[in-house]
């Protein structure tokens, strides 16, 4: 049996051939390591996502997230749900907060739900995958499957929003959060001291305003450079991409030369527990880690 | 203007606090605004053209009753989610999430600003997520390119074309999904039905007309 068993919503952005598919490919490699059993929920759907609010409406987006939190309470009795996903975790973890506030509004979303033939009575606990590592493993059990340490790299910690604010992970600042930092020490790699760590993305304005987005992108990158770094690493798909894919397009409208690849932390993980560039999900770097690759190749 | 802006118009008279209490989500956080200021040193587009009222100057717009300034208003539309304002708020306002029902209901009102690019954003989003239960990434950004006809796509699309080579090249735009293949809920005919009820018994709750 597993040492640990969890209600998995994957998300949107990490199915296959989806923009953070190597985000999944390394998740899967890493729980393999640490021995974490993840059930997907059936047929879980999209959390909506922030940017949905002004379509979406209040009542509507809860309810999105209701039917995955019935679907998880009725197939997975007992599990935590855990998201890998910045965004879905935020959804989920304020649907729940809502939903428990008010009785009403769990009312409502009941009336709503019994449409797709649901209903919830409990909702389950809501972690991100960051969560269940640094809570329910530990650091200490985390480093204990080292066996390449990533001796000599320089990572610079990109904590960006959603994973940090308004919930945030427990016992840590808003302003400066250190588990992304401590992540890193544990798989043998050095932190730099970097500045834009909590800094926005411009999250979903990437699309929609691609120039403000774009001037916020430019601060993070730089401070990267500036702290040392040879790579950045996030626990979050849309900090991933926004930060890694836009690189030249603002190398064009600044005439900066940014070429930094950016790595989730479960990437480095799986490099240092002895996994192959594949198990990584390092081919789905659009700015090749070559530092990692070499690495996981020896 | 719409026939909702006439039914809260003529309900709320001249209350604007009061409509914005009870039609926008949060709303009623509004009066415990002190003006500080901390949102706005902390909103990360402050020095962006269009962001002309921070979140504070909003809430004493609303409550000196200046309707159409804000309804109207460029601000909201601005909020990258990034919860800056809402964790440093001294009186622990949920900013972002006041932003965010202001700016819904100027939207349902008829009076967000004409061809809002983040407006059209968060329509293409919820319309693309909810229609398969998933979000078709590829058919998300067809529709952001082409919302202004064929030859700005086209352009749009030329000058992201780097982007989308270095994605496909890396295994992380699934083609398939320009034609509707990808990945779906069984349970998408139960999702419409629950959505469509939800928006009913909110339009309800708040005394709108369906």
């Amino acid at each position: 049996m597993a040492k640990k068993e969890y209600a998995f919503y994957p998300g949107c952005s990490s199915q296959k051939g989806a923009s953070a598919s190597n985000y999944l490919v390394s998740v899967e490699s890493m729980c393999k390591t640490l021995d974490i059993k993840m059930t997907e929920i059936p047929d879980w759907n999209c959390c909506a996502a922030s940017i949905s609010y002004a379509e979406a409406g209040n009542l509507p987006r809860h309810v999105l997230n209701a039917r995955n939190f019935a679907l998880a309470a009725d197939n997975l009795p007992g599990q935590d749900i855990v998201a890998t996903c910045a965004a879905c975790w935020l959804g989920a973890r304020e649907s729940k907060e809502r939903l428990e506030h008010s009785s009403v509004l769990l009312e409502d979303t009941n009336t709503a739900l019994k449409e797709a033939g649901l209903n919830i009575k409990v909702i389950p606990e809501i972690k991100h995958m960051v969560e269940v590592l640094i809570e329910d493993l530990g650091y200490s059990e985390l480093a204990s499957h080292v066996k390449k340490p990533l001796a000599g790299m320089k990572i610079a910690g990109y904590v960006g929003c959603q994973t940090n604010r308004p919930f945030g992970i427990h016992g840590e600042s808003f302003e400066n959060p250190m588990y992304l930092d401590k992540l890193i020490e544990t798989v043998g790699a050095e932190p730099t001291p970097y500045d834009q760590k909590v800094t926005c993305c411009g999250g979903a304005l990437a699309f929609s305003e691609p120039e403000k987005a774009q001037a916020q992108i430019k601060d993070i990158i730089e401070s990267a450079y500036d702290s040392g770094a040879d790579m950045v690493v996030t626990p979050c798909p849309l900090c991933q991409a926004n930060v890694e894919v836009y690189q030249g397009q603002i190398n064009k409208r600044y005439g900066t030369k940014f070429n930094i690849p950016v790595l989730y932390y479960s990437q480095l993980m799986v490099v240092a527990y002895g996994g192959s560039a594949k198990d990584a999900g390092l081919n789905g770097q659009v700015i090749r880690a070559r530092k990692l690759e070499d690495l996981a190749g020896k | 203007m719409s026939d909702m802006n006439q039914q809260m118009t003529t309900r709320y008279k001249n209350n604007f606090l009061k409509e914005i209490e009870q039609q926008a989500e949060m709303g009623d956080w509004v009066k415990m605004c002190m003006q500080c200021g901390v949102c706005s040193g902390s909103c990360p587009t402050n020095f962006h053209p269009g962001w002309a009222h921070p979140p504070q100057e909003i809430f004493m717009m609303i409550r000196a009753g200046k309707r159409d300034e804000v309804l109207d208003s460029q601000s909201m539309w601005m909020c990258t989610s990034c919860y800056n304002c809402y964790v440093r708020c001294p009186r622990k306002l949920p900013i972002t999430h006041i932003m965010h029902g202001i700016a819904e209901y100027a939207y349902r009102l008829g009076r967000a600003p004409k061809g809002q690019p983040t407006l059209h954003l968060s329509k293409t989003f919820w319309n693309n997520c909810t229609k398969s239960g998933r979000t078709n990434e590829v058919q998300l950004t067809q529709t952001l390119y082409f919302k202004d006809g064929i030859v700005s796509g086209i352009k749009k699309a030329l000058v992201m074309q780097d982007v989308a080579i270095g994605l496909v090249k890396a295994g992380r735009l699934n083609i398939m999904e320009a034609l509707g293949g990808g990945h779906k809920c069984k349970g998408a005919k139960g999702i419409h039905a629950m959505l469509a009820k939800a928006r009913e018994l909110e339009n309800q709750r708040k005394g709108r007309a369906a």
